[in-house]
């Protein structure tokens, strides 16, 4: 490994770059008397997902290495956690991956609940809600996997269905929300809000009408000769390489191994619904998206189910020491307190008032330890290690993205193969750049 | 560039100019700039329901070569900074930017050590669209404010006026810190 | 408030006092002594003299959850058996390699002496009776008031064949932030300690390919760090500014 030089001014150190030991690979490479070139695709490339870059070195059409280039969307998200209080933690893990808002949210507060002992106090109508949100929101990421990755194979017309499907979710996601996207919906001890009225109905009409939109999938892609020529074989992971490099998700239930931790480890009540794991045994691209479009039909199932189940209730723990925000309205100016609850602690009591302060501005404390949740996301296992200093702010807060993880795998499944499958593959591990690179 | 550059000051260089204006705004080619999650809502713009095709732009170009509007959708972190230079660099004149969203306007809630605070700091910025992420339908606005500033955008000579102008004012201007009043 | 959900120092951090006076005779009962990573000060934990309640003579460290003793509870006690057993039958003493066990929210956590973490690692993803094929990767946390182990390196495994989750910890001078690499037990932290060598500044002696990850190549420091600041810049508004988030009051 060769450093850049560096020279020190006032300013600071400066690096003179000039290629680092890409100089060296490309050399050799160009004194080889052969057709092997080294292909740096990204990180802007309208195929790769996102910002990520792929660095693959070919063999005429062949692919004899490829290695990944990350990072070009590090935020800081997690270092960013520790100036905040518990509860202001959703609005940053919910931009994280940006797809899966409501797991990200979901994993977070779980783990955040584990700290405070407080699990089995959340109000089951909140419990439900969350359910009913990540089951929607699976659908959503699986439909913009879908899309996108029919567009990157040049299918236009799956992505103008998969954007076509998830706008009827988002907007969803608006009525229950306020938000298209980045919800920080999901807060520790319960919910920000209630369902709003009809929303029961609105979710019960979208079921209706996706059960009518997923045939269409099968349509025009199942079947499709030419969309099975490009992904069957393509981006193949067996059983043993998607275990060693810690692929979960899709790829390690395309592999034939049915596990989801929906039914392993089940959280949030997920082993009282009614619902099955795809699996299959081709361990390919083609699989993976017959997962998912099998997930999606098993969404709908558990959405449905969830609407059977709520009750009025609830939806934020009693604990007043915790529960924050507690009285929430929709005013003119946008979601805030309501105006009843403010009359009330301004009027009433100087002891709310008191507490209210505090409770928003200071955060309520967390006793200290560690803790680790795990949710099963479109992608895999999300899992959360949070770390508390017994203090009103997160003291390390680390994601485990499935996205970061199952990418690892690009470099086995595209080695040995031909330069337009890299594509295919890539598309099949659903990378999410905000997810990988946090 | 070419010869309506060359034109002197007077009738027929405006009339080239609102034509020149016309024609330019009527088919703006946006590069493929996703980043973050501003990208999906980018992306949301261009599928079915928003359908940018209506304002001639809905082809998004991959490579910066044949584009000329960059929409910088999402946070730009400290790494990926040069590439987005590299980028506009690669972009042929006249090329605007649009900086989508306010983590790519002012750095937004990410304010550490990762984030560009603000895209400007790398690339001339033509409208700053303010939301976390935008809706389509504020893209779609932004879109039309910018085809506005095309059509009566300069050429030649009154191009360096209009530019020198501009410079003064933001000389004069007042830093945000001695402002008054409201946010407005 | 703090009173309520607030700490003290002997160990029984935070918990339920109800809930305690029930579980007294339960196994699994967090233990004393853990590692002091704070002290507070005034009654609110303002950081930067806005301490105005009257407490500020207040001093108590906090501590972390300490060690547990036996018996652990539930499946954690076969586990550790097991993994004591195996450690055994390799010629190693199991005090050596394990320092302590924390059993602490339905959780189990081992910490590993670095020197043996390679081996102990191998045994819990090879021995048959424990099976712990996932590596969910790793997680660094940075405690500067943890002299001598300034910084952990987290992993959490699971077993998919026995349905089990266990932690594991290893600790690492500031002085020498040495810890083994697991890529040749479990491939998939090969990113996954790149990201808390890049964070961290950890050297996970034996990776492959050890470097920057996720922060451009030139960059200097370790910004995850305790002692990195976030480095964010002040705000400017009309006719105000607000500092920066790490350089605004603050209550913990």
């Amino acid at each position: 490994m060769t450093h850049a030089s560096a020279r020190e001014t006032t300013e600071g150190t400066v690096y003179t770059v000039s290629g680092g030991d890409w100089d060296e690979v490309v050399q050799t490479a160009a004194k080889a008397d052969d057709e092997r070139i080294v292909v740096n695709m990204g990180p802007q490339h309208p195929s790769t997902h996102g910002v990520l870059r792929l660095i693959l070195e070919i063999d005429g059409e062949t692919v004899t290495e490829a290695r990944c280039g990350i990072g070009y969307l590090h935020t800081g998200i997690e270092k960013n956690l520790e100036y905040r209080t518990w509860t202001q933690g959703t609005t940053f893990v919910t931009r994280m991956d940006y797809l899966t808002s409501f797991f990200n949210e979901a994993a977070y507060c779980l783990a955040v609940e584990k700290l405070l002992g407080i699990e089995d106090q959340i109000p089951d109508r909140a419990t439900i809600i969350r359910v009913l949100l990540m089951e929607l929101n699976r659908l959503s990421s699986h439909l913009v996997c879908i899309a996108t990755g029919g567009m990157e194979l040049g299918a236009t017309t799956i992505m103008i269905y998969g954007f076509r499907d998830r706008e009827l979710i988002l907007d969803i996601y608006e009525l229950i929300t306020g938000l298209r996207m980045n919800h920080a919906f999901i807060r520790p001890g319960g919910l920000a809000q209630d369902l709003p009225p009809g929303a029961v109905d609105h979710i019960r009409e979208f079921v209706k009408k996706m059960r009518k939109n997923l045939p269409e999938y099968d349509k025009l892609a199942t079947g499709n000769p030419i969309f099975k020529a490009r992904m069957q074989g393509v981006g193949h992971l067996d059983l043993a390489g998607s275990m060693a490099l810690g692929a979960t998700g899709p790829i390690l239930r395309s592999a034939g191994l049915p596990h989801d931790l929906r039914k392993a480890q089940p959280y949030c009540g997920y082993e009282t619904y009614d619902f099955d794991v795809p699996t299959t045994d081709t361990a390919d691209a083609y699989g993976r998206f017959l997962i998912r479009l099998e997930e999606m039909r098993q969404s709908l199932a558990i959405v449905e189910q969830c609407l059977d189940r709520l009750q009025p209730g609830p939806v934020m723990v009693t604990d007043k020491k915790i529960a924050w925000p507690a009285q929430l309205a929709l005013g003119p100016d946008g979601l805030g307190n309501s105006l009843d609850h403010i009359k009330k602690i301004m009027g009433t009591s100087m002891e709310a008032l008191i507490h209210h302060f505090k409770l928003v501005t200071e955060g309520f404390r967390v006793p200290p330890g560690q803790a680790y949740a795990a949710v099963e996301s479109p992608k895999g296992e999300l899992g959360v290690h949070v770390v508390s200093d017994g203090g009103t702010r997160p003291y390390r807060v680390h994601y485990r993205d499935p996205s970061f993880t199952n990418l690892q795998a690009m470099a086995a499944m595209c080695e040995g193969g031909q330069v337009a499958d890299v594509i295919v593959a890539v598309a099949s591990i659903d990378p999410v750049m905000g997810g990988v690179d946090r | 560039m070419g010869l309506e550059e060359k034109l002197p000051s007077g009738f027929l260089l405006t009339t080239v100019e609102q034509a020149a204006g016309w024609v330019r705004k009527s088919s703006v080619f946006p590069a493929t700039f996703g980043l973050a999650c501003c990208a999906i809502e980018m992306m949301t713009t261009g599928a079915g329901r928003y359908d940018l095709a209506r304002f001639g732009m809905e082809v998004f170009r991959g490579s910066p070569r044949q584009a000329d509007l960059m929409i910088v959708a999402g946070r730009v972190s400290q790494k990926m900074a040069p590439v987005l230079r590299q980028v506009y660099d690669q972009m042929p004149n006249p090329k605007w930017v649009i900086s989508m969203g306010v983590c790519a306007s002012s750095g937004g809630m990410f304010n550490n050590y990762a984030i560009v605070q603000g895209v400007d700091h790398i690339v001339p910025v033509d409208i700053y669209l303010p939301g976390c992420p935008p809706r389509p339908e504020m893209l779609i606005d932004a879109i039309l404010k910018l085809h506005q500033k095309i059509q009566s955008s300069k050429l030649g000579v009154n191009a360096e006026e209009a530019a020198r102008e501009a410079e003064e004012a933001a000389l004069k201007a007042l830093p945000t810190i001695e402002m008054k009043g409201l946010l407005r | 408030m703090s009173d309520a959900n607030g700490t003290n120092g002997n160990g029984t951090n935070g918990t339920n006092p109800e809930k305690d006076l029930g579980a007294s005779n339960l196994p699994g009962r967090r233990g004393d002594g853990g590692e002091e990573i704070r002290v507070q000060r005034g009654m609110f934990g303002a950081n930067n003299g806005g301490d105005t309640s009257g407490y500020g003579g207040l001093v108590r460290s906090i501590r972390l959850p300490g060690p547990a003793a036996r018996p652990y509870g539930g499946w954690f006690d076969e586990v550790a058996d097991e993994l004591e057993g195996a450690l055994e039958e390799q010629g190693l003493v199991p005090e050596n390699a394990i320092e302590k066990t924390i059993v602490d929210r339905d959780e189990i956590t081992f910490h590993i002496d670095r020197e043996h973490l390679l081996r102990v690692a191998r045994t819990l993803r090879d021995d048959p009776a424990l099976r712990f094929e996932l590596c969910t990767g790793v997680s660094g946390v940075h405690y500067p008031q943890d002299k001598g182990r300034e910084l952990h390196a987290v992993y959490h495994l699971r077993s998919i064949t026995h349905n089990r989750l266990i932690r594991l910890e290893v600790s690492a001078p500031d002085s020498d932030p040495r810890v083994p690499s697991l890529v040749s037990v479990y491939p998939t932290n090969d990113w996954h300690e790149r990201e808390t060598y890049d964070f961290f500044g950890i050297v996970f002696e034996g990776h492959p390919a050890l470097t920057r990850i996720m922060m451009p190549d030139d960059w200097q420091g370790f910004p995850q760090r305790k002692d990195y600041p976030l480095g964010g810049i002040a705000v400017e508004y009309k006719g105000a500014q607000i500092p920066a988030p790490d350089q605004r009051r603050s209550y913990s």
